[in-house]
């Protein structure tokens, strides 16, 4: 598991400067309860289709005491400042139609259950596969009249944190052998493509290293059940593309778009990489 | 522009040299603690600081203190460029006289707290915190 | 006023007489430090919140002053003592001399 890197000029400029470390992690055998009432799976047998590991855990497992119990309570978690935010968003009416999400979709914490669980997702009628972002900004145009949002935008990150917020404890559940297949297989592509000066594609990282040292930080498997994730470093909600995009830059290479067809589909392949974690958003990390 | 070998290895040196040296008491650092205390001494013990050994991003580190009897409370972050953080004064209905806050720590550095006694004395406690740089941008 | 300003506090909604509770505030603010420079190399100017105050049926139960060294969206943990039933006060202020204020009530159990 851990040899794939060794020997590329890549791999020995990116890690001279990243001094791999020795493994451990911070808290490998605790377990994340929320409001003392939400049991969190976050580590679970490997999907089948993941033939890197035996077991798959959040990344949540990887963070320091300090961080992991600040998603222990929601109160304590700064997410729920923003959802909070999306909750009088949730209750406006804006556009054309004079509608707000909740005139249709009535109470988030009921009609919105499990939805966050199944993203990204094929849409029968679009006739793609379409993230939970997508579906926010196709029920802003198609049905509310309203002007879509920027797609990794604070509004719709703080949205898509408050969707989540029903489904935390859900296993992760996102279909990948119907028609969104071709999609799949392209992020599963993107997934081992090496990118940028570092030549370093996600699977160099957080197949091959994680639970190492990246500088002072532990590696995680780079699953995507605790997105949109509110990020100490930067004190706001940020989306999984924009984490891709982030990953992508550190690599030096030119990234993606967020909403690309590219991160759509990594995001659709990571995702399925984390089939039986838990829903774990809004989470909390470094 | 050009930076050739010798800088950048220069450049290497100080910045391994400034990672070896974490903040400690600062001129800054002392002054504030003497505006609080008014230049009396606070003795060791009375007051207790709970800080995390090693921070994983110094944007927001949690921070408790603990001083039973206390009239006021006040955290100093000796390494930031400001070193006040808080001043906290309980008053008749503080249940106890102790805070839980998260700061900011502009690198390793060492936490302060000084707490005011009822009668006029003071007491502190300190401890170092680990900051760390973040692997991918964190 | 600060944009998107918004406090949540954690009360007990009720207490024993003499009970000893534990009381969680937070509010979102950007608390920008002054120390900052934006990307033009001009200096951002300080906008934080410099003080927060809480009381239980008009007597103090913390003080707090504060300084640009507490993070964004400054979150404060303590504990109180509720002597009656009544109502908590909280108010934070901000350097651009906004006040935002919340309550809650407790009662007695």
């Amino acid at each position: 598991m851990k040899t794939s890197l060794k020997g590329t000029l890549g791999m020995a400029t990116a890690f001279a400067g990243l001094a791999l470390g020795t493994g451990l992690m911070a808290g490998e055998d605790d377990n994340l309860i929320v409001n003392e009432e939400i049991e969190i799976t976050v580590r679970a047998p490997a999907p089948e289709h993941v033939d890197a590991f035996d077991t798959i855990y959040s990344g949540w497992v990887f963070r320091s005491d300090e961080t992991q119990a600040l998603q222990a309570d929601d109160f304590d978690n700064p997410a729920f400042v923003f959802v909070d935010t999306a909750i009088d968003a949730w209750n406006t009416v804006e556009g054309t139609a004079g509608k707000s999400c909740a005139s249709c979709h009535g109470d988030a914490m009921e009609s919105m259950a499990g939805v966050r669980a199944v993203y990204p997702k094929w849409n029968e009628l679009a006739g793609e596969v379409r993230t939970l972002e997508m579906q926010v900004n196709g029920c802003r145009t198609e049905q509310m009249g309203a002007e879509p949002w920027k797609y990794d935008g604070t509004d719709m990150v703080n949205m898509t944190a408050l969707i989540s917020v029903p489904s935390r404890g859900m296993p992760v559940d996102v279909s990948f052998d119907g028609p969104e297949r071709e999609m799949w297989e392209k992020g599963k592509e993107l997934y081992y493509t090496r990118t940028g000066q570092l030549e370093l594609a996600c699977a160099n990282c957080h197949e091959d290293h994680y639970g190492d040292m990246i500088r002072a930080d532990h590696l995680s498997q780079g699953q995507i059940n605790g997105f949109p994730v509110y990020r100490l470093k930067n004190a706001k909600m940020n989306s999984a593309h924009a984490r891709f995009k982030g990953c992508i830059r550190d690599t030096r290479a030119h990234t993606f778009k967020p909403g690309s067809d590219e991160f759509v589909a990594l995001e659709l392949y990571v995702a399925t990489r984390g089939n039986g974690l838990s829903v774990e958003a809004p989470s909390v990390r470094n | 522009m050009d930076l050739t070998r010798r800088d950048a290895i220069a450049l290497g040196a100080s910045a391994f040299a400034l990672t070896l040296l974490p903040f400690r008491a600062s001129a800054a650092a002392d002054d504030a603690i003497a505006a609080f205390t008014g230049g009396a001494d606070a003795a060791e013990g009375g007051v207790s600081l709970t800080t995390p050994e090693i921070a994983e991003n110094g944007n927001t580190v949690p921070v408790s203190v603990d001083a039973p009897g206390a009239v006021a409370i006040a955290i100093f972050a000796a390494g930031n460029p400001t070193p006040d953080v808080v001043t906290a004064k309980f008053g008749p209905l503080a249940a106890s006289q102790a805070l839980s806050t998260r700061i900011r720590l502009a690198g390793t550095q060492d936490v302060v707290a000084v707490a005011q006694m009822a009668d006029g004395s003071f007491v502190k406690a300190s401890n170092t915190v680990k900051v760390t740089i973040g692997g991918c941008g964190g | 006023m600060a944009k998107g300003v918004k406090p949540r506090v954690k009360v007990p909604k009720s207490a024993a007489a003499g009970d000893t509770v534990t009381i969680k505030t937070l509010i979102s603010h950007k608390m920008e430090s002054g120390q900052r420079k934006d990307s033009d190399g001009a200096l951002i100017p300080r906008s934080i919140i410099n003080r927060f105050h809480v009381t239980f049926n008009g007597q103090d139960v913390i003080d707090v002053a504060i300084e640009p060294a507490v993070s964004t969206n400054p979150y404060f943990e303590f504990e109180a003592m509720i002597p009656e039933a009544g109502e908590f006060a909280f108010t934070w202020y901000d350097d651009d001399g906004s006040v935002y204020e919340t309550s809650k009530s407790v009662a007695i159990a």
